[in-house]
C-alpha cells in the first residue's frame, strides 16, 4: 500500500473528527470527537515512521497517547464539575462566557 | 498485508461515521472502542507492533473505560435534536468534503505514490525502550510531571465543593 493511502485514512478520520466536533450538541461526543482526531494524527506519525524506517514517529504517537490521558482525565473531571453546577451536558446551554 | 489495511481502513471509516452520528453517547463511546482496535491492527500491518498493543491496553482498555464509565455516572441521554440554520444544512458536508480535499491534495502533491518500503521492520518494545530512553529520555521524565499534575487537576475539579 502507499504511503499516501494511509495519509488519506488519516485525513478522513481527520475530517469527520472535526466534522462531529462542530455538529454534536454533547460534551462527552465533542470530547470523543477530539480522540478521533487524535488517533488521526497518530495514523500518520506512524505511516510516517514506517515510510522513513525511523522509530522516532512512534516516541511522538507515545506521548500523544500519554498526554491523551492525562487529558481524558482532566476534561472528564470538569465534566463532572460542569454537570454538577449547571445539571446539563449541552454545549449551547453552557454559555456563561459568551459576550 | 494490503488487503487487510483497505478491510480495516473501511471498518474504521464506518465506526468513524457511526462515532460522529449516533445521538447516544454510549453508542458513539462503543463506535469509538470499534475505529481504536481497527487502527491498532493498521500499526500491526506497519510494523508498529508495541503501539498497536499500547493502542489496545492504554487506548481502548483505559481511556474509553473512563469515558463509558463518565458517561453512565452523568447517565448522558440521547441528545435533543436542534434547529441549525438553513446555511449550516446546506454549507455543512460540502464545506466538510472541500476541507478535506484540500489537504489530500496538498498529500498528493507532496508524496509520490510509491508503496512503503517493503524492508522488515518490527518497532517491538525493545527498539521503541531503546529509543525511548536514550533519546527522549527528558520529555520522558518530563511527562511524568505532567501526568501528576492531571491526576491532581482531576481529584480537585471532581471535588464534592469546587
Amino acid at each position: 500500500m502507499p504511503l499516501t493511502h494511509i495519509l488519506a485514512l488519516s485525513v478522513i478520520l481527520f475530517g469527520l473528527g472535526a466534522a462531529g466536533f462542530i455538529i454534536r450538541r454533547n460534551i462527552i461526543t465533542i470530547f470523543m470527537c477530539i480522540e478521533l482526531m487524535l488517533n488521526a494524527v497518530n495514523l500518520a506519525f506512524i505511516g510516517f515512521s514506517r515510510y522513513l524506517g525511523n522509530l522516532d514517529g512512534q516516541i511522538y504517537v507515545f506521548f500523544v497517547i500519554v498526554v491523551a490521558a492525562a487529558e481524558a482525565a482532566v476534561g472528564l473531571a470538569i465534566i463532572i464539575a460542569i454537570q454538577r453546577n449547571r445539571e446539563t451536558l449541552t454545549i449551547d446551554e453552557i454559555d456563561s462566557m459568551k459576550m | 498485508m494490503a488487503p487487510l489495511f483497505y478491510i480495516f481502513a473501511a471498518v474504521a471509516i464506518l465506526a468513524a461515521l457511526s462515532v460522529v452520528l449516533q445521538r447516544t453517547p454510549v453508542y458513539s463511546a462503543l463506535s469509538l472502542i470499534v475505529v481504536l482496535c481497527a487502527l491498532a491492527v493498521v500499526y500491526l500491518l506497519l510494523g508498529a507492533e508495541f503501539m498497536a498493543v499500547v493502542q489496545v491496553i492504554v487506548y481502548a482498555g483505559a481511556i474509553m473505560v473512563l469515558f463509558v464509565l463518565v458517561i453512565m455516572l452523568l447517565n448522558a441521554r440521547r441528545e435533543s435534536p436542534v434547529n441549525r440554520s438553513q446555511m449550516a444544512r446546506r454549507l455543512g458536508v460540502p464545506l466538510l468534503a472541500v476541507f478535506m480535499a484540500e489537504i489530500l491534495f496538498a498529500v498528493w502533491g507532496h508524496f509520490s505514490n510509491a508503496p512503503i518500503p517493503a524492508a522488515e521492520f518490527h518497532a517491538g518494545p525493545a527498539a521503541v525502550g531503546e529509543v525511548l530512553f536514550r533519546s527522549y529520555v527528558l520529555p520522558f521524565e518530563v511527562t511524568s510531571i505532567l501526568i501528576l499534575v492531571a491526576v491532581l487537576g482531576a481529584v480537585v475539579l471532581a471535588k464534592k465543593e469546587i
